[in-house]
């Protein structure tokens, strides 16, 4: 399938939408980071806010779907779970640092995620990167190159819990 | 309360700083390229979350503490990216990982320098 | 106790030097010294708190923006160097 098919299967938000709820997020940004309620300050606020919208707009942000933000409250209960596999894999990485005779033996394997979508591809990505312990080398046409340090690690992404509960976010 | 609470905080402060430290002997230790990425790895994901939940622990519900989150979300978003482009990068450039990646399923077509000339002209 | 992570960060900003320093690639180093720079980002935000100045914590978040854009240049710059001599080098055969 094309990146278009797939786009196209997910339920997306309005443009109306989308840009208001952007322009809320600069503005609560920018208010809370700065702290300060002068005019001034305010002023470039909306300058800063509307340019961005207006740059966001010229990349044809808006009109893209696949650029949609469209999780819901599952995506923290991933976060949840892929903190866990943060703290885990970091203590396995740490025992083979401070082994003295460095227990690894890197594997790089390739993983199918061609039945995920793209966003869902690149957060799979990012998150096999965040793990310490794997990182994604490769992502093209539905195939993805993964570098793991030990044998266990790689054999653990093969069995394919990640990208099942990635590919349960959207629905 | 409070006092469980500094205990708390003072515990993810110190594994967060063992964490980091644990990152920065493994990247002078590993032998190759792209496990020493490994290590650094240790060093952004679990050091930078156990550090600055130590402090926002200190902090409290606080505008500091917002900031505080930012960065690590912020943290969090861009690391993998850096990585990514860190590892690609290399492999363009011919760096090898210890054990070969396996080829490309459709690489063994008889249409291989069609499908590569139409990938270049997609990058 | 922020002292504890202030001297943790520190040792492993003076390792990621010395990783950068030994190389050998060029990759290895940029790789060290994006450690570095993350690490400069958690530095100044427990240092906000050891000298109670949070205004250091919007120094910390400019600074993770400015390393993150920084990386993704040099190795973009790279990138394209060897894309360059690849293709001459075809060329050239």
């Amino acid at each position: 399938m094309s990146v278009d098919e797939l786009a196209q299967n997910v339920p997306t938000r309005s443009r109306g939408f989308r840009i208001l709820l952007l322009t809320v997020l600069l503005a609560v940004a920018w208010l809370l980071w700065s702290g300060l309620f002068k005019p001034l300050l305010l002023g470039l606020g909306v300058l800063s806010c509307g340019l961005t919208l207006y740059v966001l707009q010229r990349m044809g942000y808006f009109s893209n779907e696949t650029f949609a933000f469209r999780y819901n409250h599952r995506l923290f209960g991933f976060w949840a779970w892929l903190g866990k596999e943060i703290v885990l894999s970091s203590l396995e990485v740490s025992r083979a640092v401070l082994s003295p005779r460095l227990n690894i033996d890197p594997r790089t394997v390739r993983l199918d995620v061609s039945d995920l979508d793209p966003v869902d591809q690149a957060v799979l990505g990012n998150s096999v990167t965040l793990t310490p312990g794997t990182l994604t080398l490769d992502v093209h046409q539905g195939s993805m190159v993964v570098h793991a340090l030990t044998p266990e690690g790689a054999a653990a992404l093969q069995a394919g819990e990640m990208q099942r509960r990635v590919g349960e976010l959207n629905n | 309360m409070n006092m469980a609470l500094d205990v708390l905080s003072w515990l993810l402060l110190t594994s967060g700083g063992l964490a980091v430290l644990i990152g920065g002997i493994g990247a002078l230790r590993m032998p190759d390229l792209y496990s020493r990425m490994h290590a650094a790895s240790v060093t952004d994901s679990l050091g930078a979350i156990l550090v600055i939940a130590g402090i926002m622990l200190q902090a409290g519900l606080t505008l500091a503490s917002f900031k505080l989150g930012a960065i690590l979300l912020f943290l969090l978003l861009t690391s993998p990216t850096s990585s990514y482009a860190l590892a690609s990068a290399a492999l363009l450039a011919g760096n090898k990982p210890m054990d070969p990646i396996d080829p490309e399923p459709e690489a063994s077509q008889p249409s291989d320098a069609a499908s590569t000339s139409a990938e270049g002209g997609r990058t | 106790m922020y002292t504890v992570v202030t001297i943790a960060t520190l040792i492993t900003m003076a390792l990621a030097l010395v990783r950068a320093v030994l190389g050998p690639s060029v990759y290895d180093r940029v790789l060290a010294v994006n450690m570095f720079g993350t690490k400069t980002v958690l530095l100044l935000a427990v240092i906000a708190f050891l000298y109670g100045r949070p205004d250091f914590l919007d120094l910390a978040l400019a600074y993770a923006l400015i390393n993150f854009i920084g990386v993704l240049a040099v190795l973009e710059f790279f990138r394209s160097r060897v894309e360059r001599q690849q293709s001459e080098e075809t060329r050239g055969s």
